[in-house]
């Protein structure tokens, strides 16, 4: 089950171009003394295909980091290349719109790209049948639970037929038991379309069972501490004993730097 | 290593369709009678409260009966009026006026909405301004409406259009002003940009805010009318403002109550069609206010 996975990890091969590479990135809020420093020199590749987890405590700039790369916000200095790539971004909250039905939420990703009305319906079933919510698309967003407001959004950043997936937490506001079917299901898709996941966290278990890599990151500045590759079969589970383990081997990387900041 | 291994994909789509099912617990419906009892009965009890309290005024004895007549007779009065052809016509010109007054003021508090929430010039020039016509009260516009156009309907609906526009605008602005940042970061990451974003994201987000202000410019408008009315008499123009003008003149107490119920009823009755809308549209945004 896990053959093609490695099969794809070592395809990838030293020098293939990255679909997401930032360099020297810096980003300076406000001006003057007020001015706050969120992130410091980050240099991150992504590379095709790769799963990669954002990991930080709070305050480390890592959505600060996503929203430069979505475009949404520009660095105070460095460079991101993303060039050639289509990106699709998820937040925390399901963003979905409330006036437009699940359907038609879908379908909003389709029309920015000039898909035909008729096409865009059939489409859009299409990604809700891929995150398991098709007969749902008549329904309006409230009427669905969190978790399924999270699967539309992710049905929507799909159709969006981006490579490169950025993740803010996607998952945070959930309950164990839907996280831990949403990371199955994230899984699968990711491996299915071969994407570029840069997934921001701050729960070291769900860095640890979902990433091809873990990049830690300091608190204010935000800056990369350290990579931790995680080298286990797929698929993982949370609770499993090889996860553990290595979740806390960063964990405790994590309150090193959480602890210079008490003093 | 069993325990290690993920349970395969189709039982992950069953453990998902049995989360979903738990989390969609059906919502309960009430009979729609009940529903309509347990709105009408606060308003039966409250029209009650009201005629008695006029009723005990007018059995003081503070005022004769023919400066302030009675429920009764005011009724009484109501229903003749009600079966004559020439008040139905009154009615029907009023209306006509407030009508094509407010859709006037749809038109260009749209236009001019649109404009001042998009163009930060147009903002820092007439956002204040806009707020200030806001506060203007209608009847001081009249003066000038006269000598422009002279004892005119033209002159009551300018008058109209400048009461309803403003709410109307700033209904429009707040909305968009208010749209949720994550809705437009959303819509900026699906790529919608400048007019596109507008048109898909930030009009239909302010949806909820641009019917507060037609709502309210409705109420503006519905004032500035019966104001206008009762100010320029247009002769051969039979109107409810110009009935309240001349029951005064006339002194018939009755008759003027009668069509002051009539302004209030129609009032009501609109703002009940704009209360329709909007509860529609919570339903549908899932914007329910929860019911102690």
């Amino acid at each position: 089950m896990t053959a093609p996975l490695r099969e794809r990890a070592d395809s990838r091969i030293e020098g293939e171009e990255p679909t997401v590479r930032l360099d020297g990135v810096s980003k300076i809020y406000g001006q003057g003394k007020n001015s706050l420093l969120a992130l410091d020199n980050v240099s991150l590749s992504v590379h095709p295909g790769e799963f990669v987890c954002l990991l930080g405590a709070s305050g480390c700039g890592k959505s600060t980091l996503l929203s430069l790369v979505a475009g949404l916000d520009a660095p105070t200095a460095g460079r991101i290349d993303t060039e050639g790539h289509k990106i699709a971004m998820m937040f925390q909250e399901p963003a979905l719109f409330p006036w437009l039905t699940v359907s038609a939420n879908v379908e909003m990703a389709l029309r920015v790209q000039g898909v035909a009305k008729r096409e865009r319906q059939a489409k859009a079933a299409e990604f809700l049948e891929i995150v398991h919510l098709d007969g749902f698309g008549a329904k309006r967003p409230h009427e669905l639970s969190g978790g399924m407001r999270q699967r539309v959004s992710l049905a929507r950043a799909l159709a969006q037929d981006a490579n490169v997936l950025l993740m803010d937490e996607p998952f945070g506001a959930l309950d164990a038991m839907t996280r831990d079917l949403l990371h199955d299901e994230l899984e699968r898709i990711w491996r299915e379309r071969n994407l570029s996941v840069l997934f921001v966290t701050h729960n070291v278990r769900e860095a640890v069972r979902l990433g091809d890599r873990v990049v830690l990151l300091s608190s204010r500045p935000g800056q990369v501490v350290e990579h931790f590759p995680v080298e286990l079969d797929r698929p993982r589970r949370t609770d499993s004993t090889a996860v553990a383990e290595l979740a806390t081997t960063i964990t405790n990387r994590l309150r090193q730097e959480v602890l210079r900041h008490g003093r | 290593m069993a325990v290690d291994q993920a349970p395969p994909a189709d039982t992950h789509a069953q453990h998902l369709a049995g989360l979903d099912a738990l989390e969609l617990g059906g919502g309960e419906r009430h009979r729609v009678t009940s529903q309509i009892w347990g709105r009408l009965w606060p308003i039966v009890l409250a029209v009650g409260l009201v005629l008695l309290i006029w009723q005990a005024v007018v059995w003081s004895g503070r005022w004769p009966e023919y400066v302030l007549a009675g429920p009764v007779e005011t009724f009484g009065v109501l229903r003749e009026r009600l079966t004559t052809a020439e008040y139905w016509e009154a009615i029907a010109v009023t209306m006509r006026r407030a009508v094509t007054g407010f859709a006037i003021s749809v038109l260009i508090g749209l236009v001019v909405g649109a404009l001042v929430s998009r163009i930060k010039v147009l903002r820092a020039a007439f956002g204040s301004l806009i707020t200030g016509l806001q506060t203007m009260p209608s009847i001081a516009w009249f003066p000038l409406a006269i000598l422009l156009f002279g004892l005119t309907e033209s002159a009551i609906t300018f008058v109209v259009i400048l009461g309803a526009t403003p709410s109307i605008a700033n209904g429009l602005i707040a909305g968009v002003d208010y749209t949720p940042p994550i809705l437009l970061r959303a819509g900026h990451v699906l790529g919608f940009r400048r007019l596109q974003l507008y048109r898909h994201v930030i009009l239909p987000a302010s949806l909820p805010s641009f019917l507060a202000g037609l709502k309210q410019g409705w109420a503006f408008a519905w004032r500035s009318l019966m104001a206008g009315e009762i100010v320029v008499i247009i002769a051969h123009q039979s109107s409810l403002g110009e009935r309240l003008f001349f029951d005064r003149e006339l002194a018939d107490s009755a008759g003027l109550l009668s069509t002051m119920i009539v302004i209030l009823v129609i009032g009501i009755g609109v703002d009940l069609l704009f209360e329709t809308a909007d509860n529609s549209l919570r339903r549908r945004w899932g914007l329910q206010q929860v019911r102690n």
